[in-house]
């Protein structure tokens, strides 16, 4: 972790699993300090790594850059999740502040994100890039969710861009972007129409390629859809955190 | 080239079948998030700055001449939805049969080859552009205009909303779709060095989980 000229923080956070040949998974990377440490926790299944990342200073804050990349190599199961939600504040400095995700899973392995939500606090800018690569063979839960303010708080400025690619071809490209200074009709009712949490839930099979799930609704404000791959994404907005959390945990769970 | 052909390719009487598709409004009207003019209006403009930003973007790199193919695949990425990649594709292969009819090229011919089903409609307009002798930007707007101008007329049929109130939307976003405009050749110029990721992606989220609940609709007025 540095402090960079612009008085923004800059840390990274590295995680890369692999299978330890005892039908386990191993992680010989394990690194990062400060906003996002990763810590190895109980995992819940004996195959499976599990990594918990846990916020020791609060952020991003305008003109910090936090980067966290994650890989899973053949065979590896890694699980990861938040002890807690990010929220996005207003800095001392001006300018926006930086997230970057890059996650890799190779052919035969197993990446499962699922971190807690983000929330764009009153007066934040912030610009989350989310960069997937996948090998064909590849599998991933990847869960997103943003919240607009916190309880009774008008949002920041929050632009969130998810990129995939699957065998180096592209499988999703979506980005949302929203709150004060973002162009017109982001909340209107072609775009959020109102809502104050949104969240994207990408599932990528292999056997998907053959026999993928069909589009259904989950409620008036989730649907499931396949992609062009062996893929499907759930993208759902809602009143609020909980709300969302559970649509997308019924719709996780109704894909088995 | 001939400035008049931009006219050709933007008539909505131009025959791609895009009278029978509402842009999202018909989902948005049943949901009750369309009852009026205001509506409609927060309603374009949502759309003009992802959907239309989008198809801006594609339309301009297919008319400067990135390979189609790859724009297809990146079309596919940017739409989620899997009624709306049918729909894309649908009017895609009514836009190429206009299309080759109005200006024969060989490059449309390539594209109707490799996707006998449609290809993205955007990736088509942009090479249609091209065959008739136009640019990035006039594909762009094309496109961009398109994705306004659709819902506005389907809300006119749909609400019975007042035709000179629906036009004077379209009026008043004019200056933000000269903006989408440029922000989307742009883009596309950047996409010809630095590949499609340079690309917008922006996307509505109420619009695509609107476009699965209508595709299931037993009886509907418009097709997306």
């Amino acid at each position: 972790m540095t402090t960079a000229a612009t008085g923004g923080v800059r840390a990274t956070t590295r995680i890369s699993a692999t299978a330890d040949g005892r039908g386990g998974t191993a992680l010989p990377v394990l690194e990062g300090e400060g906003p996002l440490a990763p810590r190895r926790t109980r995992a819940v299944s004996g195959d499976e790594a599990r990594v918990m990342l846990v916020g020791a200073m609060s952020g991003p804050l305008g003109g910090d850059h936090f980067t966290v990349a994650a890989a899973a190599g053949a065979g590896a199961r890694l699980h990861v999740g938040s002890a807690a939600a990010t929220i996005a504040l207003p800095g001392q400095t001006k300018g926006g502040a930086r997230y970057d995700v890059r996650l890799e899973v190779a052919a035969g392995g197993e990446l499962r994100w699922l971190p807690e939500q983000l929330i764009s606090a009153a007066g934040s800018e912030l610009y989350v890039s989310s960069h997937i690569g996948l090998a064909p063979g590849a599998r991933l839960v990847f869960r997103e969710e943003q919240v607009l303010g916190r309880a009774g708080e008008e949002p920041g400025r929050l632009t969130s861009r998810l990129t995939v690619r699957l065998g180096g071809r592209p499988l999703l490209d979506q980005e949302v972007a929203c709150g004060p200074g973002t162009p017109g009709g982001w909340d209107g009712p072609a775009v959020l129409g109102g809502h104050r949490a949104l969240g994207q839930l990408l599932v990528v099979r292999p056997e998907y390629e053959k026999d993928v799930p069909e589009a259904r609704l989950f409620g008036e404000c989730a649907a499931l859809t396949p992609l062009a791959g062996p893929a499907v994404l759930v993208t759902a907005v809602a009143g609020d955190a909980l709300r969302l959390r559970r649509v997308l945990d019924e719709a996780l769970a109704a894909l088995g | 080239m001939t400035r008049a052909a931009l006219l050709v390719l933007a008539d909505g009487r131009f025959p791609a079948g895009g009278h029978a598709h509402s842009g999202g409004a018909e989902a948005a009207v049943r949901a009750g998030r369309i009852t009026g003019t205001p509506e409609l209006e927060d309603f374009c403009r949502g759309r003009l700055h992802t959907a239309g930003l989008v198809a801006a973007g594609l339309a301009a790199a297919a008319a400067a001449g990135m390979d189609p193919l790859e724009l297809d695949a990146a079309a596919d990425a940017r739409t989620p939805s899997y009624a709306l990649r049918g729909a894309a594709r649908r009017l895609g292969r009514q836009l190429m049969r206009a299309a080759r009819a109005a200006w024969p090229s060989g490059e449309l011919d390539a594209l109707a080859r490799a996707f006998p089903k449609g290809a993205h409609q955007p990736v088509v307009l942009g090479l249609a552009a091209r065959a008739a002798g136009l640019g990035p930007e006039d594909a762009a707007y094309c496109s961009a205009y398109e994705s306004v101008s659709g819902p506005a007329t389907a809300t006119v049929r749909l609400l019975s909303l007042d035709p000179f109130d629906a036009t004077g939307v379209l009026a008043r976003l004019a200056p933000e779709t000269d903006l989408v405009v440029r922000r989307a050749v742009e883009a596309a110029r950047r996409a010809v060095d630095e590949g499609v990721d340079a690309l917008p992606a922006a996307s509505g989220p109420l619009s695509e989980i609107g476009a699965e609940g209508h595709a299931g609709w037993a009886v509907r007025l418009f097709a997306s």
